[in-house]
């Protein structure tokens, strides 16, 4: 068994190959086979890795299978190796199952792109980078894959690239999550420095030997892997090219900047609990950045009026609940969220993504509307999405996953009243944002004629994920009903388990959580089942402008950091060290010249020059 | 013998391609790729057979050696020498050497005899550089690979070659003029305290030189090896040598001469002067940090194509002064890979930059964008390589800047982490170009343009691979390389080893004697 994980990646590569290769003679169907075909076998061969994984796990808690020793320079050690256990289980299986199906769904949505080759072998690109990603034994492979789903994230928002707009975007996305590597780099840097080791398992055996709890080195690199997993999943202060990689083509959105790539961040803290369990300080962080991300882009969501922004700040806010779970010490409710949400939140981009392709690319959900039965599966199946994002009580899987965080806030170990309150504030807003973009889409009067009716290839897809939207709660059910632990089970092999401090009566808070997010969905409903111009006056205010903006950190970072970058560039392009040089030329030059003019020609000058110049010596003799 | 057989070659088949040049215009060039593809091919030989007699524990001495009396009275030897760091170079030198004159093929229309000429003896100086063990000898091949790139930019660069030409001529001379100084007050002071008169490198080597001139010395070969990498502030020559050379000349100036500074730096400053290294560290730690910030700040400031580069260049040799002066293995072995992958990467954005003037007769990026449409594959390569030019893994710059960063922080946290902040600018500048260039709308007046012929994807497609390749497999290089480099550091361990308390009062008294 443990020979054959090496396909998982290898499989999307060869896609890619042929596809960047050969792509430009093949015709489209050719193409899209080999673009689903080979994520989809990488899906089938990760389902029978897991069950294999299940059913018969190693002692060790995980199978690794050494490709070639990458580098070695004297005690420094990376291989390509990769490494399987139960976490990477969860996110390979996400990965590669919600990738098919985005895949498949691409094939009828890019169809008439010029560029079909390309779009495919891109995506094809960054299911490989992701999968090593989620792979790697060591941090130096993960960091190959890190800055891989970049790369494919850069290229697919920039896709579209002769509009400048989408490059901007895609560079904006390319330049912040590099800020993000760059710490994690360091922090790499530092690991290495202090527990002489980059490799997974190494790190997480030794660090509790080598690191003391709380010590200022062990805060050090916490902080920086946090540092990295800000960038790349958009959390506070590194959101702000989230929002505008929505630039990128909707099945880009699903995939790279909702269920995969975006979660980076949580499997890397998942990944290195070892660290951060030794720094209290760390944890705290995590869990504050989470809780603040979380408010400030659920507010956001709820006043933009593009329907991809909405889903891009819930995308932040969502991930803010994941960081929060993580900074609580709640391990297991974070990768549990995360998976739910891939399935759900894919959904909604690629139901969003239907509905702009059937309106003339229309974004803007103040000019939509009826859409309820002229596209009744998308309707059917973004709903039930939108009742998984607001955690509709019982019947919607994000419930389950985000009322573990909720309550995790409160009981787990670092949680608190505070952290519990914005969770459950949060809770309410997104319940507020999402009924808010559901009216706002598909009810009310019809407003544009259809151009385009949406075909089976795009509605399996979101069939399949809206039943998974639904039943992928099951496997995981509170103790106070039912009690099934499936998920938490498995994922507690690699990740410790939540400890709780508190244990107040669940059932209370559980009440608390689902009345909360009724009375947003019914206060939504309220609010926004009526005209058009109510709600643009409602929304015409100077809070919603500040929510509309993201709360203006697009500005405070243009002023703070890219206009001194661009003056400095601006003002020394002819670079003032040059200018010394010139300087000596200048300088050789005027002298050459001052001696030059003595060069007269004319007798007179010279005799007055030699007698001169005699007098001087003469002088300078008597007086010395 | 072998090795004067490499310089024999490449220096006959320079002459050869001058002379046959005048009587068939197009034989020069097949003489020069011909010779250079012999020397590629002995080299690659040399490779094989002789990677495995590396011994990975045990470190001493050449893998190949030839030694003559050269002028005797004055104790100059013909001595060359070769281990894996050179070898690893000469390697280099004529893979690039063959990207530099395939990528001249349709580019220099006049007095092509002459042209190949120079070409080939640059290389040729080149290849004597890396092999010399002899500082005489040294200098003598520091020269003789200067004054054919003169030729080269100020016959067939661009509009401002003269003044480029000058610029790099006088940059290169003055500091050359240094380390001639240098290297004759070493050798007195050697005659001095030993009795006899010497250029050798191993006998020099051998003898403790404790005088006290030998901070002096050890800063003369500094300036002069920073000046050729170029460091901040002596990089001004090269962005007006870059932009105004023909592309053969720019992918032999980035690609291998400015790796002649990096090797000096390894060969003669760092064995040589163990404990005035020390001392210099730390000013040439700083100096190679602000040159990683003030080329990728600069990089991204110009709208020439070419200059553009080239200040990626001087963000990237700041790189290897950051390693160097770390003195530790890891860094090290970092700056070797530095040296072969930025070699690689820049070539290949040249010959890029090249292949677009060629065609659209301008490197103003302002006058490019949207190309991506119309040539997809050169588009795809400028990609990729722009994203070596930043780092990205796979790719073999990463390996190399990993190490470098990862083996410096071990001693110097604090310059590695601000350098660090050159992998955010490189990403900045290397977005912007791509974006400059291929991407965004078309412009009218390129209808006409072209993707890559069969000539110009066949270099594209080597470069690729070795970059690629290293990038996934750099074990064989730094095996080669390891020898070499702990024997370049020997003495800096042990000094740091034995008596690190011992410098710092010996630090002060210099500065007393100032």
């Amino acid at each position: 068994m443990n020979t054959v994980i090496w396909l998982l990646p290898a499989l999307p590569l060869l896609g890619f190959l042929l596809l960047a290769f050969l792509g430009a003679q093949l015709n489209r169907t050719t193409v899209a086979c080999i673009g689903i075909g080979s994520v989809s076998l990488a899906a089938i061969l990760g389902l029978y890795l897991a069950i294999n994984f299940i059913s018969a796990a190693p002692a060790s808690g995980y199978i690794s299978q050494t490709l070639w020793n990458w580098m070695q320079v004297g005690s420094f050690k990376a291989g390509i190796t990769l490494h399987y256990d139960a976490l990477s289980l969860v996110f390979v299986f996400v990965i590669t199952f919600v990738g098919a199906l985005i895949h498949i769904y691409s094939a009828e949505f890019m169809g008439h792109d010029e560029s079909f080759a390309r779009f495919f072998a891109y995506l094809n690109l960054f299911v490989c980078s992701m999968l090593i990603l989620v792979l790697a034994d060591n941090l130096v492979l993960m960091y190959l894959g890190w800055e891989g789903v970049g790369l494919c994230s850069y290229l697919l928002i920039g896709f579209w690239y002769k509009n400048s707009k989408n490059g901007i975007a895609a560079q904006k996305a390319f330049i912040i999550t590099r800020i993000g590597d760059t710490a994690l780099a360091i922090g790499m840097f530092l690991l290495f420095k202090e527990l002489g080791s980059l490799i997974i398992t190494d790190i997480s055996q030794h660090a509790s030997e080598k690191l003391t709890k709380g010590s200022s080195n062990a805060n050090l690199i916490a902080l920086l892997l946090l540092g990295g997993a800000v960038g790349k999943s958009a959390q506070l202060p590194l959101q702000t090219w989230l929002p505008d990689a929505m630039a990128g083509p909707s099945p880009v959105s699903a995939l790279i900047h909702a269920a995969t790539m975006v979660t980076a961040g949580i499997y890397l803290i998942a990944r290195m609990h070892a660290i951060f369990e030794l720094s209290p300080i760390g944890m705290h962080v995590v869990a504050i950045v989470g809780a603040a991300t979380l408010l400030i882009a659920a507010t956001s969501a709820l006043a933009q009026q593009d329907i991809k922004r909405v889903l891009a700040y819930s995308t932040i806010s969502q991930l803010g609940y994941m960081f929060l779970a993580l900074g609580v010490g709640a391990w297991w409710a974070a990768i549990f969220h995360f998976m739910i949400h891939a399935f759900f939140k894919a959904l909604l981009f690629l139901g969003a993504g239907t509905v702009i392709e059937a309106q003339h690319h229309e974004h803007n959900m103040l000019n939509m509307g009826g859409l309820k039965n002229k596209l009744p599966t998308v309707f059917k199946t973004f709903v039930i999405g939108s009742a998984a994002l607001a955690a509709l009580p019982l019947v919607s899987a994000g419930f389950y996953s985000k009322d573990a965080i909720i309550w995790y806030s409160l009981t787990a170990q670092n949680g608190s009243p505070l952290l519990w309150l914005v969770a459950i504030i949060g809770s309410f807003i997104t319940a507020l944002y999402t009924c808010r973009m559901v009216v706002l889409t598909f009810f009310g009067t019809s407003k544009t004629e259809l151009s385009y009716l949406p075909g089976p290839k795009m509605h399996i897809p979101l069939v399949v994920l809206a039943f998974l939207s639904v039943v992928g709660g099951f496997i995981e059910l509170p103790h106070n009903f039912g009690h099934v632990t499936l998920f938490s089970h498995l994922v507690e092999n690699v990740l410790p388990a939540t400890q709780q401090k508190i244990d107040p009566s669940e059932f209370l808070f559980q009440l608390i959580a689902a009345g909360v997010c009724l009375s947003g969905i019914f206060l939504g409903w309220k609010l926004y089942n009526g005209s058009r111009e109510k709600i643009v006056n409602l929304e015409s205010g100077g809070v919603f402008k500040f929510f509309l903006n993201g709360w203006y950190f697009d500005a405070l970072y243009k002023i703070l950091f890219q206009q001194p970058y661009y003056f400095m560039a601006r003002i020394n392009k002819n670079d003032v060290i040059d200018k010394l040089n010139g300087a000596i030329v200048f300088t050789s030059n005027w002298l050459s010249n001052q001696l030059a003019s003595s060069q007269t020609g004319s007798m007179r000058w010279y005799i007055m020059g030699i007698i001169a110049g005699a007098i001087m010596i003469l002088t300078l003799q008597l007086v010395l | 013998m072998i090795l004067v057989w490499l310089i024999i070659i490449l220096m006959s088949g320079g002459i050869l391609a001058w002379i046959c040049g005048y009587f068939l215009t197009h034989l020069s060039k097949w003489i020069a790729l011909v010779s250079c593809l012999i020397s590629l091919i002995i080299t690659g030989r040399l490779w094989f057979d002789l990677y495995n007699r590396i011994d990975l524990q045990n470190q001493t001495g050449w893998l190949m050696e030839f030694s003559v009396p050269w002028i005797k009275p004055l104790g100059i030897t013909f001595h060359l020498a070769l281990d894996g760091l050179s070898l690893t170079l000469l390697l280099l030198t004529f893979f690039l050497g063959l990207a530099a004159i395939l990528c001249s093929w349709r580019e220099i229309t006049s007095k092509q005899p002459f042209f190949y000429f120079n070409l080939v003896w640059v290389l040729a100086g080149i290849t004597g550089v890396f092999l010399a063990m002899d500082l005489f000898l040294f200098y003598f091949f520091w020269e003789v690979m200067l004054i054919p790139m003169y030729f080269m930019i100020s016959i067939w660069g661009s509009e401002r070659r003269i003044y480029s030409s000058y610029k790099f001529f006088l940059f290169t001379q003055a500091s050359g003029l240094l380390m001639l100084l240098a290297i004759i007050t070493l050798y007195f002071i050697h005659a001095h305290t030993s009795g006899y008169y010497t250029f050798d490198y191993d006998q020099l080597l051998t003898s403790s030189l404790k005088s006290n001139y030998s901070l002096f010395i050890a800063i003369g070969f500094f300036i002069a090896f920073t000046v050729k990498l170029p460091l901040f502030p002596f990089h001004t020559w090269l962005p007006d040598a870059h932009s105004e050379a023909p592309t053969a000349g720019s992918v032999i100036l980035a690609g291998l001469m400015l790796k002649t500074g990096a090797y000096g730096l390894i060969r003669f400053v760092l064995p040589l002067f163990p404990t005035e290294a020390i001392q210099i560290s730390d000013w040439a730690l700083m100096l190679g940090v602000i040159s990683i910030l003030y080329g990728a700040l600069q990089a991204f400031g110009q709208t020439d194509l070419k200059r553009l580069i080239a200040y990626t260049s001087v963000s990237h040799m700041g790189f290897i002064v950051l390693g160097v002066f770390s003195f530790n293995e890891l860094a090290l072995q970092g700056v070797v890979l530095q040296m072969i992958t930025h070699g690689i990467s820049t070539a290949a954005l040249f010959i890029l930059a090249g292949f677009l003037k060629e065609r659209l007769h301008t490197r103003d990026i302002n006058q490019m964008g949207g190309l991506w449409s119309l040539a997809p594959q050169m588009g795809s390569i400028g990609l990729l390589f722009a994203m070596a030019s930043c780092g990205l893994p796979v790719l073999g710059n990463f390996i190399a800047e990993f190490l470098i960063l990862l083996g410096a922080f071990q001693l110097h946290p604090v310059y590695t982490s601000i350098a660090s902040i050159g992998l955010i600018l490189s990403a900045i500048y290397s977005v912007r170009m791509m974006q400059k260039v291929f991407f965004g709308e078309v412009q009218n007046d390129h209808v006409t343009f072209h993707d890559f012929n069969s000539r110009e994807k066949t270099i594209m497609a080597l470069l690729t691979i070795a970059i690629v390749f290293v990038g996934l497999y750099p074990q064989p290089f730094i095996n080669m390389l390891q020898p070499s480099i702990k024997s370049s550091l020997k003495l800096q361990t042990e000094i740091k080893n034995s008596n690190s308390n011992e410098i710092s009062p010996q630090k002060g008294s210099i500065i007393h004697h100032k």
